[in-house]
């Protein structure tokens, strides 16, 4: 029952703002989302299987195109439900967020905002193929207007690239499911969309050829929502042009519905087709990291230096995932997390500073310290965490990642070979020293040196409206508890690694039989499992 | 064989077309009254008639008696008229007051006098009532003779709609151009149909069957009914707008109102479809439950058909998106995207009975209902008497009325594809039937398509929502009835909840028997497919709406 007020709070409150009035919609959002909030943490506390893997609850369906297996089934395992509690955790904060910033036409951006929530929750939530892609699909049409409506100078471009860019992917992903869905009924004669019994069918009933294609096709709507290295150029445009709130959302949620379909859709789906493209897709991890890294250094946006960043850090979580081992994966699971966390309040800190200077441009600003310490201070720890500080969340996503890719080989004695080879860790570490240089120049720019602020629209002038010079009590209280958080996985992330493991060894199923069989194909034999090779290679 | 059918029980199947008949002779009397109430009430009277007719389809229609009546395909001959005459109502309703907007506004501002005999012009409506009723008579055809005469009365009264739809010299254009066009398309189908009564000797669609059946049990069907099919499937394509019998559209569409344009694109359409499923299916199509040799899924038909429909299929998708892309007026846009949809319900057609002709219907449910959604509120709108037709009259109007702006916005949403909208469970259905019928490149293709179609149906969202008014649309206000804008509403609110109520309207129209050869060696393994599908089906009878 709580899973289902959880997804229609987000609703209900949406639609009671419609009904509202401008003044009133904001305290509405606020208060919708953090019922939604309370409503997850509820789900959380009930929620069994912390440490044993599987999905809960387990029964509850509710048929759509019954006769074709489309049934509403809402469950989570404990990636998913990590994700659910990221995405109810960012919203009511990039709420709040927004209260200031947002002066027009508020109604309508409060209500498309909880409707984002809704479907974002949708997509983390559901247990059918194609909910999942109604959720994941629908959180375009918010963003859209969110972007459109509320964003900057070049709002219009902005959200029409990243419209086009992302239906485009995901059309070839719907169509890889409904292919899987088609040979099932094939073969079973029952039509069925459920996660578990296409991933099942697919990873064991399919063909080399068909788990190829369709693990190409779930790809390239993931790889473009993600997004991977090539397909990003939809990205620095919107996350620079949307309104703060919009960014924390995007940057912190939005990204992983990609990710987070390679992790439940892509990699169980097709072990085979995922271990002939691994090589492929960690090299273009591997030049995320580093070229987005090099992009980085020379910009002088904030906004879309965090921005680029984003596609480098994702770069990290591409490399971890297709490190095919425990160890990466986990790892990728934690940097989604984190970089939810840590982004998303980089957004908001970023936000807040425009909000009073009117200027995302470094060259303009500097030395803020000395006015705004208190929003320095949550900018140093942001960045920080985000460079991968050890004590602070970024660092054990980061790290994990790193050492997952490191492991590997194909001879690991631990029963998870990878087609990687430690070279891909050490050229992909590089990521971190670039990660740590262009981050740390901004800082040093806009916080440290002597003060500069712009020309002509002074901090001053702008004090007419209802802001202090440094940050007010709303904004600290926004950014607190993203803080406390960061220290908290930070300083002692056990609890949530055992929380992901046993679904990262749900994932990883059928892949140290897959790639021993590649591994064997490129002549390279696994000396502690030689007997299962000998048989995958018949 | 006896040519000669039972008339009792065809009469008794054709009730609700004689209900249309009859209530379109009576509107063009009353049409002629000399009070103005009266005329007044002739849309009202229309739609009445609609829902009588809707009422006696669903009230008296058996499968039975239609299969006694030669109806090849009863549960199709009896969803297709439902459709027809559902959208038929909306459609009714969004061209109430429209044929005389023009002269009000003229008097109105006192360019003419007024003229009681010129205010409300009932004929239109008998027309309207005409092509629809001969749209209804298509699926039921029992011979090749009926078939033509069907399509006939569609299509002529269509000629004179756009033609009086405006005064503007423009519509006289096109209603010129969709004539000449339209005689030699009938010309073509005509052939086709004379080239099938050579091949088979005869004119009643279950002999034809047979006949073919044999032929292809003896090696295939001969070179004469070959290419009458080929040319009746071209011939059919005008009506469906569909490559490469498409010209016209952008034109006609162009040229006729806002709601004429409605009319065209649906019904004819739906009417060119229900021939052409008539047609194929006397082509020994054993459909999507045959197994070849290798396990892979077969479509029935002839290789040199199936090959037609794959290119008219393929071109018509690409062909429309690309046209799309490039348009100006709204309505050229939309014609367009009518082409392009043309080109994914025959892949539906080409997936073949069971699935693939569930795809079609719903298909036709989702683009006939979201199509009046969108024609619903640019015909609510209006510019000195005319209609509002490019996207610069259209910029920002959502400021000013939001609803309709948001009828657009869902009407292209759907057309779109974007979940949950109806147009989204369309699309999956007809991916589904396409991937399973094994014709996964033109699934490709139309994915391709439906992610291109994207930046024009955005355009149809942003262009009113997003845009600051401009000065062309300074003068757009709402047009004198609130029918129009009633009937997009309650179709914006059917392509967002009907989804819900999906599992009733599918899986009840797999009522295809395949025929197989005559001399055909093996017994293709169907048993094992075929059960789960009727399983399926009865599910769905017993499926209820979803409970949340």
């Amino acid at each position: 029952m709580i899973q289902y007020i959880l997804l229609l709070l987000p609703l209900i409150s949406a639609l009671v703002i419609v009904l509202s009035s401008q003044r009133a919609a904001k305290w509405i959002a606020l208060i919708g989302s953090t019922a939604a909030l309370i409503a997850a943490a509820i789900f959380a506390v009930q929620f069994p299987h912390w440490t044993t893997g599987g999905f809960w609850p387990d029964l509850n369906t509710a048929p759509i195109l019954g006769n074709f297996g489309v049934d509403l089934q809402i469950g989570v395992d404990s990636v998913s439900l990590l994700l659910v509690l990221l995405t109810v955790f960012l919203t009511p904060l990039a709420i709040a967020g927004s209260f200031s910033a947002i002066t027009m036409r508020m109604r309508e951006y409060y209500a498309w905002f909880m409707i984002l929530e809704a479907s974002m929750l949708l997509a983390f939530m559901s247990r059918d193929m194609i909910f999942f892609y109604v959720g994941y699909e629908f959180t375009l049409i918010p963003m859209f207007f969110l972007i459109s409506i509320w964003g900057g100078p070049m709002r219009g471009p902005a959200a029409i690239k990243f419209f086009i860019f992302t239906f485009l992917g995901s059309v070839f992903t719907l169509a890889s499911v409904i292919f899987v869905a088609v040979r099932h009924f094939d073969s079973t004669g029952t039509w069925t969309f459920a996660i578990a019994d296409l991933v099942k069918f697919s990873s064991t009933q399919l063909s080399d050829k068909e788990q190829f294609w369709v693990f190409v096709g779930l790809m390239s709507g993931f790889a473009i929502k993600t997004p991977f290295f090539p397909t990003h150029a939809w990205l620095p445009l919107a996350h620079d042009q949307a309104p703060t709130g919009g960014s924390v959302i995007l940057a912190g949620v939005l990204l992983k519905l990609g990710t987070y379909g390679v992790f439940r859709f892509a990699l169980p789906m097709a072990p085979i087709g995922a271990v002939e493209c691994t090589t492929f897709f960690a090299i273009l991890g591997i030049i995320a990291i580093l070229y987005m890294g090099l992009v980085c250094w020379v910009q002088t946006d904030i906004k879309k230096l965090i921005a680029y960043s984003s596609v480098s850090h994702m770069g990290f979580v591409v490399l971890g995932l297709f490190a095919l081992n425990p160890i990466g994966l986990q790892g990728a699971v934690m940097y989604m997390v984190n970089h939810g966390l840590s982004t998303g309040a980089l957004f908001l800190c970023i936000g807040m500073m425009y909000e009073r200077y009117h200027t995302k441009d470094m060259e303009q600003l500097g030395g803020l310290v000395s006015k705004m310490p208190v929003w320095s201070f949550f900018m140093i720890i942001f960045t920080l965490s985000s460079v991968g500080l050890p004590g602070l969340n970024g660092f054990v996503g980061e790290f994990l990642s790193l050492m997952g890719a490191f492991v590997a080989e194909h001879d690991q004695p631990s029963g998870y070979p990878g087609v990687l080879h430690p070279w891909y860790a050490v050229v992909a570490a590089l990521g971190l020293i670039l990660g740590a240089m262009y981050l740390l120049i901004m800082l040093g720019k806009i916080v440290w040196g002597n003060l500069r602020e712009p020309h002509g629209d002074a901090h001053t002038e702008h004090a007419a409206s209802e802001l202090p010079t440094d940050l007010n009590f709303r904004e600290i209280a926004i950014l607190v508890p993203i803080a406390l958080a960061c220290l908290a996985i930070g300083l002692y992330p056990k609890p949530l690694l055992n929380a992901v493991e046993p679904c990262v060894k749900e994932v990883l199923v059928n892949y140290p039989a897959a790639i021993n069989a590649y591994n064997a194909r490129r002549g390279l034999v696994n000396p502690s499992t030689p007997v299962k090779s000998a048989e995958a290679t018949k | 064989m006896s040519s000669f059918l039972p008339m009792g029980p065809k009469i008794a199947v054709l009730t609700p077309e004689i209900i249309v008949f009859g209530g379109s002779v009576l509107v063009s009397i009353i049409g002629l009254s000399r009070s103005k109430t009266l005329r007044k009430s002739v849309p009202l009277l229309a739609a009445c008639t609609l829902l009588a007719s809707l009422v006696a389809l669903a009230l008296g229609y058996s499968t039975e008696a239609a299969e006694q009546a030669g109806v090849l395909m009863p549960h199709f001959n009896k969803i297709i008229k439902a459709i027809i005459l559902v959208v038929g109502i909306g459609l009714v309703a969004i061209s109430v007051g429209h044929i005389d907007r023009r002269m009000e506004d003229a008097v109105a501002r006192g360019a003419t006098t007024f003229d009681p005999m010129r205010v409300v012009r009932g004929e239109f409506y008998a027309f309207m009532l005409l092509s629809i009723c001969g749209a209804m008579l298509i699926p039921g055809s029992p011979d090749l003779i009926w078939l033509f005469l069907a399509l006939e009365l569609t299509s002529l009264p269509t000629y004179i709609m756009v033609a009086m739809s405006r005064g503007t010299r423009r519509a006289q254009e096109a209603a010129v151009k969709y004539f000449f066009l339209g005689a030699m398309s009938t010309a073509i189908f005509l052939y086709g149909f004379a080239l099938i009564y050579g091949s088979t000797g005869s004119l009643q669609l279950t002999t034809i069957r047979e006949v073919f059946a044999d032929q292809t049990g003896r090696g295939g069907i001969d070179t004469l009914g070959t290419t009458g099919l080929i040319l009746c499937i071209l011939g059919f394509c005008y009506k469906l707008a569909a490559a490469p019998m498409h010209f016209y559209a952008p034109d006609v569409y162009e040229g006729a109102s806002n709601p004429v344009t409605g009319f065209l694109s649906f019904i004819p359409k739906i009417a060119g479809f229900a021939a052409l499923a008539l047609l194929l299916s006397t082509v020994g199509w054993s459909g999507h439950a045959g197994l070849s040799e290798t396990g892979t899924v077969i479509s029935g038909l002839p290789a040199p058909i199936l090959a037609t429909l794959w290119m008219i299929c393929a071109l018509t998708m690409t062909l429309g998106n690309i046209g799309a892309l490039l348009q100006k007026s709204v309505k050229r846009m939309l014609a367009y995207s009518s082409i392009s949809h043309s080109g994914y319900m025959v892949l539906a057609i080409i997936a073949g009975p069971g699935l693939g002709f569930e795809a079609l219907l719903f298909y036709l449910i989702s683009y006939g209902v979201t199509n009046l959604a969108i024609f619903g509120a640019l015909s609510g709108l209006q510019k000195r008497g005319e209609d509002v037709e490019s996207f610069e009259e259209l910029s920002g109007i959502g400021r000013r009325y939001p609803g309709l702006a948001a009828w657009l916005a869902i009407g292209s949403g759907s057309l779109m594809g974007m979940p949950p909208l109806l147009g989204f469970w369309a699309k999956l259905m007809l991916f589904m039937a396409g991937i399973q019928a094994g014709h996964t490149p033109l699934v490709i293709i139309a994915a391709i398509n439906s992610a291109v179609s994207v930046w024009y149906y955005l355009r149809l969202i942003g262009v009113p929502t997003l845009s600051p008014p401009g000065t062309s649309s300074d003068g757009v206000i709402k047009g004198p009835s609130s029918w129009p804008r009633f009937a997009g509403a309650v179709a914006a609110v059917v392509v967002i909840l009907l989804p819900l109520f999906a599992s009733r309207i599918l899986g009840n129209s797999a009522d295809f028997t395949p025929v197989r050869p005559a001399s055909s060696a093996k017994p293709v393994p169907t048993t094992t497919q075929e059960t789960p599908r009727e399983e399926n089906a009865q599910l769905a009878l017993h499926c209820s709406p979803t409970r949340l």
